[in-house]
């Protein structure tokens, strides 16, 4: 862990080290490439929150640059208001762009991947072609002139000075976000956006936050673009722009801060070496950017993540650790679930039909029967993914209302799936940590900052998720991307995951699916464990030996209706069970 | 103005409406949008005039040269950017080799063709002012296109093959059916009905590599208003907006035109997320 922080840092000192000694070169040109990485990786590192973090495909993002930089050349200018001071115009440029990027950034809340992609894409073609015709403040084809900065960070080694910083700090306030538990929800979001939910991951807000973050800064990176430019027209802001900052991002691979960093340096300065090729600079970066997305899809975070190229060890066992479950759940006795009388049809189809349950702290309560007999949409009905058409649902005694599924986590609702949904490009640990996401109390500014209230958040979740891992038995592996491991593995930890959310009520889909004897044996401890320790359990199986080994209660469920309910004894000797489901 | 109005805008609109038919015909095919639409219209003028005009052919061999070469880069465009990342498309790679593919192709007719519009040839001189070739070309292409289309997947064989993949490629590919040379296919056919579109407006659109980039967006607005897949819907709204557009370009002028276009279409669909004819989503859990 020490080893790897000392590489991840040592080589963000090192870049930083050769920033700051550039001048010594005493070579202006090599000066303007460097400050155009800056002001390019300003950018950048906002949207590689929005596209390496989130996943959003925000293809059009240069109209945010173009933004920025007509705001502060105009305001500057003083030819449509009274002249202002560089400085303020950035702040300004800031501004709009925290305007544009929530209009380019909403869509994403409602549309799918491809329109999203699109919508960028015609906000780009109409910032531009605005700025073509606009020519009273833009001055249309013939372009206006760019802010001069005044001392101290005059144009030359002073500018690149106040680029390089501006590049610093946000490489700084990125990566926190990234290792916050902000930046592990975004991943969720990207990888498994229905794990994400069921964790609490309010994804509307989490993403208008980011879109206004890294507007912000593609407006500022704009107005120092303009600056830089010294004149800037519409064609300044074509589209090889967008590329170009996507790429830079996918080479240096999603869900990293370094990668990204590598390849907007990598990007900005290849073509001044292949400058013969400038006609055909489009052409090279389409044809990367193919490249990349077939062959290298991991971009260079992942050649450079040998750690998780290590072999993991053969022939792993889990060995869950019931017994420290107190120390991690420990819930007060005597809250209940239930639900009255709901009805689900999904057109003609009546998944449930006139449903009652009620499942309590501190026992478990088991759901069988036969495919398609209702108990998976009786969980999504729970945890909020269904409406039902009718029927009521109380928690302690309290209305729960139906809908609404990433509010289920501040309910203490928690749930596995049938398929494991694993976030898999994170660790093993920060997929458990997203189980404890609600709980965490500092807000975004503070993660940014990483002031006292964001560093408490982390070590609290870091301990709790460590906790879960213990108790579920998969502690050894805390820091394995999670899509290396085996499949019983997954399921274990996906309960670690619930568990980190300290639920009042836990509930698990098919958990022993895919598992050996012996694992389940011990996942039907664990459960049992977990019940006693004050969590009322609900437990959908198809292994009778499982269920009747460990749960209090007992439903059994037919065509969307309860065909029996009892204790393990009375339903094993059900007839009509018996003979409609488990067999003579 | 009005017949101008009308004459511009069901022209533009067919034109619009088959780019929309060309993103559906490779979405029922491999669930995948992929960004070469409006790059096929584009090739479709560009070679057009690069056959006709340049290189002296008859119309109707010119025509046929660019059929062709629209299926061959149909064909191209599912083996090298779309069958690469069909294995994992819930990771959406298709968005970018797609555009990646198309850029490509974009920038090579932008160095060898050239950066500036260059005239299409008039190809039957027949009709004038607003009954002009150039008007009723589009719209003809289009009822040709659409009914075309209509008869192969309602009453051939293969265009049942077609919808089968289009419905559950797993089961189709368990009845037997050949899902990788169907798939191929209907990029093929995607790549012709493409190319048609920008040979047809040729006239309208001249011979631009810029078109592609005007026709990827323009020809979108029909797929995400007409609902995924459904080619009377992308009809539908293709005329529709192309009737909007020329309103507007005449009312309030060109760049307000394309702003309007812009905000109905986002408008329309944060309200309608599917679009007017579409379905809502499907089992998340």
């Amino acid at each position: 862990m020490h080893l790897r922080w000392l590489e991840g840092r040592l080589t963000f000192l090192l870049l930083a080290i050769a920033a700051v000694g550039l001048p010594l070169l005493d070579d202006s040109y090599a000066g303007v490439i460097a400050t155009r990485a800056c002001i390019y990786w300003i950018l950048i590192s906002g949207l590689n929150l929005v596209v390496g973090y989130a996943g959003q495909i925000a293809i059009g993002w240069v109209a945010l640059l173009t933004l920025g930089a007509y705001t502060t050349a105009v305001l500057t200018a003083g030819t449509v208001t009274p002249e202002i001071s560089p400085y303020i115009a950035l702040v300004a440029s800031g501004a709009i762009g925290v305007v544009a990027g929530v209009i380019v950034g909403l869509p994403a809340l409602r549309l799918r991947t491809f329109y999203f992609a699109m919508t960028t894409l015609g906000f780009a073609t109409i910032v531009t072609q605005i700025a073509l015709a606009w020519k009273s403040v833009t001055g249309g084809g013939i372009g206006t002139p760019g802010p001069v900065f005044p001392w101290p960070f005059a144009p030359g080694w002073g500018f690149y000075y106040f680029c390089l910083i501006l590049a610093a700090l946000c490489t700084w306030m990125t990566a926190n976000i990234a290792s916050s538990r902000f930046g592990r929800s975004l991943i969720a979001i990207r990888d498994a956006e229905v794990a994400a939910e069921a964790s609490g991951v309010a994804k509307p807000a989490l993403l208008v936050t980011v879109f206004v973050f890294s507007g912000a800064l593609a407006g500022v990176s704009g107005g120092l673009f303009s600056s830089l430019q010294s004149y800037i027209t519409p064609d300044a802001f074509t589209f090889d722009l967008s590329v170009l900052f996507f790429i830079a991002i996918l080479i240096g691979g999603r869900g990293s801060i370094l990668g990204p960093l590598l390849g907007t340096i990598l990007l900005t300065v290849l073509p001044e070496i292949a400058a013969p090729l400038v006609a055909w600079s489009t052409f090279l970066y389409a044809a990367l950017l193919l490249l990349i997305v077939l062959l290298i899809p991991g971009g260079i975070a992942d050649m450079l993540d040998y750690r998780n190229r290590r072999p993991l060890q053969q022939h792993r066992e889990i060995v869950p650790q019931p017994a420290l479950l107190p120390s991690l759940l420990d819930r007060p006795a005597g809250g209940a679930l239930e639900l009255s009388n709901i009805a689900l049809a999904f057109g003609g189809v009546r998944a449930i039909d006139g449903l009652s349950l009620d499942f309590h702290s501190g026992e478990v309560h088991g759901l069988i029967g036969p495919n398609g007999s209702g108990k998976t949409t009786t969980l999504n009905v729970i945890s909020g993914y269904y409406h039902p058409q009718t029927g009521q649902a109380r928690l302690n005694g309290a209305t729960l209302p139906f809908g609404a599924p990433h509010r289920r986590a501040g309910f203490r609702i928690a749930r596995t799936f049938q398929t494991p949904r694993l976030i898999g490009g994170a660790s093993v640990l920060e997929n458990v940590m997203i189980g404890g996401t609600i709980d965490g109390r500092g807000t975004f500014a503070e993660s940014l900052l990483t002031l006292p209230r964001h560093r408490r958040d982390e070590r609290m979740l870091r301990e709790r998720a460590l906790q879960a891992l213990t108790v579920v038995g998969l502690e050894t592996l805390a820091g394995v991307r999670a899509d290396r491991l085996q499949h019983s593995e997954l399921r274990f930890m996906e309960i670690a995951r619930a568990l980190t959310l300290r639920p009042a009520f836990l509930m698990l889909d098919e958990p022993a699916a895919g598992l050996s004897a012996e694992e389940i044996r011990r996942l039907g401890a664990l459960i049992k464990a977990i019940s006693r320790a004050g969590t009322g359990v609900l437990l959908v199986e198809h292994h009778a030996d499982l269920i009747f080994d460990i749960c209090d209660r007992v439903t059994v469920l037919n065509l969307g209706k309860i065909l029996a309910a009892g204790t393990p004894a009375e339903i094993r000797s059900h007839r009509e069970v018996v003979s409609a489901y488990l067999g003579a | 103005m009005l017949e101008s109005i009308v004459s511009y805008g069901l022209a533009v609109g067919a034109i619009y409406a088959m780019i929309g038919i060309t993103y559906n015909v490779m979405f029922t095919a491999s669930r995948a949008f992929s960004f070469t639409a409006g790059m096929l219209g584009m090739l479709g003028g560009v070679l057009g005039a690069l056959f006709i005009d340049r290189l002296g052919l008859p119309a109707i061999v010119g025509l046929l040269l660019v059929l062709a070469c629209g299926a061959v880069m149909g064909v191209i465009t599912e083996i090298v950017a779309v069958r690469p990342v069909l294995k994992s498309i819930e990771q959406h790679l298709y968005v970018l080799s797609t555009l990646a593919f198309a850029l490509l192709i974009a920038q090579f007719t932008a160095i060898e063709w050239g950066t500036d519009a260059a005239p299409f040839p008039r190809l039957i001189p027949i009709g004038e002012g607003l009954l002009d070739q150039k008007f009723w070309i589009p719209m003809l292409a289009c009822a040709v296109t659409v009914v075309g289309l209509e008869l192969l997947y309602r009453k051939t064989l293969i265009g049942r093959a077609f919808l089968a993949i289009a419905e559950d490629a797993y089961a189709a590919r368990a009845l037997g059916l050949p899902e990788v040379r169907l798939r191929l296919a209907s990029f093929a056919l995607a790549g012709m009905i493409g190319s048609l579109a920008g040979f047809a407006g040729g006239e309208m659109l001249l011979a631009f590599f810029g078109n592609q980039s005007i026709l990827n967006f323009y020809g979108f607005v029909p797929v995400a208003l007409g609902g995924m897949g459904n080619n009377r819907g992308a009809l539908v709204a293709g005329l529709l907006l192309g009737l909007f557009q020329q309103a507007a370009n005449f009312l309030v002028g060109g760049i307000f035109a394309s702003v309007a276009v812009f905000v109905v279409f986002i408008i329309v669909l944060l309200l309608r997320p599917e679009g007017f004819a579409g379905a809502s989503g499907a089992r998340r859990v």
